[in-house]
């Protein structure tokens, strides 16, 4: 700044700040990796360190399917807020909808797994050092996917009763974060779990 | 700027009936009163974990003692320590910032005003529900009521077998909760610094308070979600049977002192940086100088950051760790004092050659550099391997961690709350009690404090409910004692200038201390929607601009 100047300088770059919705939901993906951060840690640390079976690879089949669901999820509904922003409600309601089923699928497949590895196989929380890290992480996301879930249904109602504008793009593009966020966390799930642990 | 003359906004809440006016405070999603409210909320709690230090030490003050039995002693230990982190220097710390930081960076509130609402409520509630213990802690008959296990928990003494009943359940159940209204906090404070400030307020003309409790926010995202993560293990192990620390399942007790102290010594800059920033805003106000390298500052705090989340397992050097890892953390500990001291550098700088007007704000942070230098030494002591192997768990350490938290940062939360009491009340102290209260600390403190190390130097063991005579640590246990009632004197004296000043003070101007950020261009208190209008900054002293148009400092920034 020029020290010849004595008005208040004129002019300078306005200030141009990011949007509370975002920098918010970031700070909370923050958070919550942090969260997963130790909750994986502990699963990597104590990766064959039960001293009873049932083991890893005796119980662990590959959900396949039900990754393939979660993961194309993230794409409908990047598609969903794109046609909100482009005001098309139909196309908006209809990828909502699709990301809804694609992540009820994935909740099902993992309700299966479990039921699966409880009933027949006899694995529980308190079986071993397995599962009890095994359950709590993919518990964990699992909630994650869960309250996911019931904030899609939420705005799936809001459109059915048509009150969702083009306006709400931006908080639906906010919560499409925390989706997101819930599926990379599958990622490094599916791999610490089923392929490093198995 | 609108600072001049906004009308002392007095709207009668006198005439309102007392119900509608608690109900008022009860729903409120007002910066400004959420603050008030964890302020008040963390005094509370203080003069809980200060009863429960006092018997404490009063069981200690001769050996042989019977004032309290063990199994009560060593519940009032793991309380204080509980109580004094979480629920009294954690709220206090929010509170202030929670009020401050809105008015600093010139805004109307919060960026999200009900999670702030809903983040004050699970702390106070976490707050609760860990005192709750006392009442429906026994789950058993035999059992203890209040936790027991010392506030870090170490595992196995968690497990079902050796901790029966509810207590260490009630303190789980208490730090997740609050864990999760502090998350809520720092989310709101960074967004609230990122996203809200006012026109012409770029991140390098913030106050330094507000750039400071962006890297505190930060860090309390990044280690209070560890400790989340901690707790749900714990209770999974507790209520599920599940095996993550249980030993004999294979699971490792040390996991759960590295998840903890990831946690617990963040945490530690977690409550001092705050510290930092009421400092930096206090002494150049009171040395009638702009703070000295504030580009510095900034960078300093943002490496304490950085550098202080890799420093967890100095305190686990007794533990066992390889060389390796000892050599690390022993270095990263080193490396963490070189910022420290940067900033004590420069709050020195800040003084030098300045008009010092000690008042009692002043005389509590200049308190706060001596005495936070020291604890900043011991620390240096103990965090090399060897020494630490001789001291570790030992009343040295107790002595070194309390010059730090209460020499450090009680202190400066004493003298922030001089400072910003008029703002928040409308009144001003009475400064002749604040001074008293500030001898009587000093006194108190140095007494309990300094001569703690001693007795650790000697082999005295932390937590230990008594001892015998003739090891050497009589006089010297019994000074700490008497210490303790110069510091409860000093807190009565307090307690009684707060009141009387309600009642009875002056009412404060908008500006007492002819201070240079924004929080002091609107009136005490300020109105509910703070600014009338949204003020324009040009420097990172707006008032100092607007009193002395002639030499404004945006001219030289």
């Amino acid at each position: 700044m020029s020290s010849e100047a004595i008005a208040r300088p004129s002019m300078e770059p306005e200030l141009i700040l990011p949007s509370r919705g975002r920098v918010g939901m970031f700070s909370l993906i923050a958070a919550e990796s942090a969260i997963f951060t130790i909750f994986v840690v502990a699963y990597i640390f104590y990766i064959g360190k039960s001293v009873s079976g049932p083991t890893p690879k005796d119980v662990l089949e590959l959900p396949i399917f039900a990754t393939v669901c979660l993961l194309s999820s993230s794409l409908t509904i990047h598609l969903a807020v794109k046609a909100l922003r482009d005001a098309k409600i139909r196309a908006f309601g209809t990828w909502w909808f699709i990301t809804i089923l694609l992540g009820g699928i994935f909740l099902a497949g993992t309700g299966r797994e479990w039921q699966r590895m409880i009933f027949e196989k006899g694995l529980t929380i308190s079986t071993n050092l397995f599962g009890t890290t095994y359950y709590s992480l993919v518990g964990l996301h699992a909630f994650h996917v869960t309250v996911g879930l019931i904030i899609l249904t939420l705005g799936m109602i809001f459109t059915l009763l048509g009150y969702v504008k083009q306006e709400h793009s931006e908080r639906a593009e906010v919560f499409s974060l925390y989706w997101h966020f819930v599926d990379v966390v599958w990622v490094i799930v599916f791999t610490v779990v089923y392929i490093i642990g198995r | 700027m609108a600072s001049e003359s906004i009308p002392l906004n007095i709207i009668d809440h006198a005439t309102q009936p007392i119900g509608e006016r608690l109900h008022a405070w009860v729903v409120t999603v007002d910066h400004k009163k959420l603050g008030i409210l964890y302020i008040l909320y963390g005094l509370v709690f203080f003069m809980i974990g200060g009863i429960e230090a006092t018997i404490i030490r009063i069981q200690l003050i001769v050996p042989r003692n019977n004032f309290v039995s063990p199994e009560v002693f060593n519940r009032m230990f793991t309380m204080h320590g509980t109580t004094m982190i979480f629920f009294v220097v954690m709220p206090i710390l929010f509170g202030f910032g929670t009020y401050l930081v809105p008015l600093m960076i010139g805004t109307r509130d919060m960026a999200f005003p009900r999670l702030n609402a809903l983040s004050f409520w699970l702390t106070a509630f976490g707050g609760l529900l860990l005192y709750y213990s006392f009442v429906g802690g026994t789950g058993l008959y035999g059992a203890g009521n209040a936790p027991d296990v010392g506030w870090f928990a170490y595992a196995p003494l968690t497990a079902r077998v050796f901790s029966p009943g509810h207590s260490t359940d009630f303190w789980t159940m208490g730090l997740l909760v609050s864990g999760f209204g502090s998350i809520g906090t720092a989310i709101n404070f960074i967004t609230t610094i990122l996203c809200m400030r006012c026109p012409g307020m770029t991140l390098g003309k913030m106050p330094l308070l507000s750039w400071m409790y962006m890297v505190m926010a930060w860090m309390v995202i990044l280690a209070i979600s560890p400790l989340t993560a901690a707790q749900l293990m714990l209770a999974i192990d507790r209520y599920l049977g599940g095996h993550f620390f249980d030993v004999q399942a294979g699971g490792s007790a040390v996991l759960w002192m590295h998840f903890f102290w990831i946690f617990g010594h963040p945490e530690v800059y977690i409550l001092v940086i705050p510290a930092f920033a009421f400092v930096s805003e206090i002494v150049p106000v009171f040395s009638r100088k702009p703070i000295f390298g504030y580009p510095v500052m900034v960078a300093a705090t943002v490496c304490i950051g950085l550098v202080s989340m890799s420093v967890w397992a100095h305190h686990m050097f007794t533990v066992g760790m390889n060389t390796y890892g000892n050599s690390f953390f022993v270095m990263t500990t080193m490396i963490v004092g070189v910022p420290t001291g940067i900033k004590i550098f420069n709050w020195l700088g800040t003084m030098w050659g300045g008009k010092i007007q000690f008042k009692s704000p002043m005389l509590f942070c200049t308190a706060f550099l001596f005495q936070f230098l020291i604890a900043g030494l011991t620390g240096i002591m103990l965090g090399t391997a060897p020494f630490n192997w001789q001291l570790s768990a030992s009343y040295f350490v107790i002595a070194h961690f309390h010059y730090m938290i209460v020499g450090g940062i009680v202190f400066a939360i004493f003298g922030a709350f001089y400072y910003w009491f008029p703002k928040m009340t409308g009144r001003m102290f009475t400064e002749t009690l604040a001074k008293w209260h500030f001898w009587l600390f000093v006194i108190g403190f140095h007494l309990t404090f300094d001569f703690m190390h001693i007795p650790g130097i000697l082999g005295m063991p932390r937590r230990i409910y008594t001892y015998e005579p003739g090891r050497g640590w009589e006089t010297w246990n019994l000074i700490v004692t008497i210490g303790v009632f110069f510091q409860i004197a000093a807190v009565l004296v307090f307690v009684f200038n707060i009141m009387r000043s309600l009642i009875k003070g002056q009412p404060a101007e908008s500006d007492p201390w002819d201070a240079w950020t924004l929080e002091w261009s609107v009136s005490s208190p300020p109105p509910e929607y703070n600014f009338g209008k949204i003020p324009t900054v040009l420097s990172r002293r707006p008032l100092w601009d607007l009193k002395h148009p002639e030499d404004p400092d945006w001219k030289f920034e």
